[in-house]
């Protein structure tokens, strides 16, 4: 017996007790469950598969990943949470599925940013030299806010589309955890286990996945 | 705080996520919400990194076509059939 009970969490479907009843629903051949569960998790997988794979051999990996659940939902134990046993196969089958197709390292060698390679969140030439007397490594170039209404600038297609090719453009450690922890909303645990990086190296990629998709958005705008 | 070297922007634009994930030292934490306190355009940057932030969860969804969504629901359904719980 665990001498400490999981806090519940408020999200209904989520957490261990979630996770029990959706399985035994799936187990029951309620086809509604499936859905729910296909609905819910099957856009996070589509663009994680997505960050190793050309778009249509995502979505097979994707249904293939669903085949797979379904052949091992009854040997589900529960050890680790629903979530994170689908992602983990989703996992295996996009790095065999790009193996295969010649395109990529495994996940784990991508996703731990080389020490060396320091890559500066904003263009140095962006701020006064170190040896300025008054404000060293102070902004030359400050950034300009982005109007009176940015929140509405930034739903419309075009700055949607902007994120989405900033994010396209990044290496796929960084894409990695910038689809899972800001476009999917994953907790930064949740994305240390499943792709194996530590915290430290979560926060090194997502900052600069971060910087990058802000200058790109920084130059549209200035663009416009 | 005096006894701490002011942040420069430049530093500061680099713990940003750090700042935001509550990883910063007691110390970083304080020199960063200081310089900040004089610094329009680093306030400017950190709400920008915000906007991206909440930019970036607003994405529309990537959907799985109709077609594959189809044929898994018929595989659940052949799934079932006769091995039931």
């Amino acid at each position: 017996m665990p001498d400490t009970y999981e806090v519940p969490t408020p999200e209904a479907g989520e957490g261990r007790e979630g996770d029990r009843d959706i399985v035994d629903r799936l187990r029951a051949r309620d086809e509604d469950a499936f859905v729910a569960l296909l609905d819910r998790h099957s856009p996070a997988m589509l663009r994680l598969a997505s960050v190793h794979l050309p778009r249509a051999s995502a979505e097979e990996v994707v249904q293939d990943t669903w085949l797979a659940v379904l052949e091992g939902i009854r040997r589900f134990e529960g050890r680790s949470s629903l979530k994170t046993w689908i992602f983990s196969i989703l996992v295996n089958h996009t790095r065999t599925r790009a193996q295969r197709e010649g395109r990529t390292l495994p996940f784990s060698a991508l996703v731990n940013p080389p020490e060396d390679a320091a890559e500066p969140s904003v263009d140095p030439s962006r701020f006064l030299g170190a040896d300025h007397p008054q404000w060293p490594r102070h902004w030359a170039t400050p950034p300009k806010s982005w109007g009176a209404s940015p929140e509405e600038w930034l739903l419309t297609r075009e700055s949607q589309a902007r994120v989405q090719q900033a994010i396209d453009a990044l290496p796929p450690g960084q894409r990695q955890v910038i689809t899972l922890c800001d476009v999917e909303g994953w907790e930064p645990e949740e994305v240390c286990r499943l792709i194996g990086v530590t915290r430290t190296n979560q926060r090194v990629l997502l900052h600069r996945a971060r910087s990058k998709v802000r200058r790109a958005l920084e130059q549209y705008f200035e663009e416009a | 705080m005096a006894s701490y070297p002011e942040m420069p922007c430049q530093e500061l634009v680099e713990l940003l996520t750090d700042y935001l994930e509550g990883a910063l030292s007691q110390v970083d934490r304080e020199r960063f919400e200081e310089h900040l306190k004089s610094c329009r355009h680093c306030r400017t940057y950190l709400e920008q990194m915000r906007q991206t932030i909440r930019a970036l969860g607003r994405l529309p969804e990537a959907s799985i076509p109709e077609k594959a969504k189809a044929e898994l629901l018929e595989a659940f359904r052949n799934w079932n059939k006769g091995k039931g719980a």
